[in-house]
């Protein structure tokens, strides 16, 4: 049995060989061909901030989350974000509650649900430093201890100590100084 | 070694199956897991200041014996937006478009039309780069002042996602100290593209973000 299908597959490689000696034979005219850029792509996946989408989108909205265009968000989506937000942190229970940012639950998730990462032209560009606060996003960034602390850390930043940083403060590899600035594969 | 990184992967894959939660990684249904799925978005000034680099990345969560077969899909275009006018409303893209081993990058370039259909522009300036297979030294492209790469790169992001999925289901009150990082040890598909800002605004403030778009 095993032998017929060992017999059968060198012919099946066989034919293919044929089939594309054939096909070279027939194409032969060395073709410069451009490679083909035509045709319509509509879109499947968009993110600006880190995060938003899988913290403040509802399990049944994330998909539309990510074919709304950005001018759409706020109207679609800031609402639900509010809804979630409130619910998931304790440090947003009370009406009035703000983050260390000074922003209080409707602020901070009309500032959200328009997913677009704010990156100045004009010098710092990281999601914050203890400085400068959004103008860009770089490798290095804790992004999430930073959000964490603006979900749950309150006013001063001293709420819910235990949920508001992971304590995983970088990279498991060194970024590069040079570009592609991104570190080799494991 | 194998089987404790295939235990790892699996694992991975059952926190990701009750709470998913990372930058962007399987962040919804229709692209977990895809080829168009994004992980992550940075945008940062360059080693040269006088730039500033966009990168994107995508197919989150490759282990290193899966990272050398993974490959950028044909049919699928990584398009960065750049709103420089403050509306939120792309007035230059970025294209990248995978084809034959090299990456594609179109642009900057203001688009005919904006939103979620888009054409690729072949009219626009384009710098084309190798796509670098794994294991091999970044390849990169220089064009004019444009630089572009394309390839499999260490995920760059890091979290205890792990806990948080414990917390969220209600195992665990807080998270660790030290922190374990659950993205240690796994590679993504990367585009960094780095432009001179004077090519998309100059000076101020940009509102940027990434798409993935498919082929119809």
């Amino acid at each position: 049995m095993k032998s017929i299908y060992k017999i059968f597959s060198i012919a099946v490689f066989a034919l293919a060989a044929v089939s594309c000696s054939n096909d070279d034979d027939f194409t032969q005219i060395p073709t410069q061909q451009e490679p083909d850029f035509s045709g319509t792509y509509a879109q499947n996946d968009q993110m600006g901030r880190p995060a938003v989408n899988t913290v403040f989108v509802s399990s049944s909205s994330k998909d539309m989350f990510n074919t709304t265009i950005p001018t759409d968000q706020n109207a679609a989506f800031q609402s639900m974000f509010e809804t979630n937000l409130t619910g998931l942190s304790p440090a947003y229970a009370n009406p009035g509650d703000q983050n260390a940012l000074g922003l209080d639950a409707p602020t901070f998730t009309g500032l959200l649900a328009t997913d677009v990462l704010n990156v100045s032209l004009d010098g710092t560009t990281t999601f914050f430093d203890g400085t400068n606060v959004l103008t860009g996003r770089a490798l290095a960034d804790d992004v999430i201890s930073v959000e964490l602390l603006l979900i749950f850390g309150g006013e001063d930043g001293t709420e819910n100590p235990s949920l508001s940083d992971d304590h995983v403060d970088a990279n498991d590899k060194p970024f590069l100084t040079s570009f592609p600035y991104l570190a080799s594969p494991w | 070694m194998k089987n404790l990184k295939l235990v790892l992967g699996v694992s991975i894959f059952a926190i990701a199956g009750y709470f998913f939660l990372s930058a962007d990684h399987i962040d919804a249904p229709a692209v977990s897991g895809g080829t168009s799925d994004i992980t992550d978005f940075y945008a940062f000034q360059g080693e040269d200041t006088d730039n500033l680099v966009f990168a994107a990345n995508v197919q989150g969560l490759l282990s290193p014996s899966a990272s050398a077969s993974a490959a950028f899909d044909e049919n699928v275009m990584i398009e960065f937006n750049i709103d420089n006018t403050g509306d939120n409303v792309e007035d230059l893209v970025i294209q990248a478009v995978p084809r034959d081993g090299k990456m594609y990058f179109f642009g900057p370039f203001a688009p005919s039309s904006t939103g979620l259909n888009s054409m690729i522009n072949t009219s626009a300036d384009v710098t084309v780069v190798d796509i670098t297979s794994y294991g091999s030294n970044a390849i990169v492209e220089t064009n004019g002042n444009i630089k572009a790469f394309a390839g499999p790169r260490d995920d760059p992001f890091f979290m205890d996602f792990a806990q948080y999925g414990e917390i969220i289901a209600g195992n665990a009150s807080g998270f660790n100290d030290p922190g374990t990082d659950t993205f240690a040890g796994t590679n993504v598909m990367s585009v960094v593209i780095e432009v001179p800002k004077s090519s998309i605004g100059g000076t101020g403030t940009i509102n940027t973000w990434v798409e993935t778009k498919t082929k119809q």
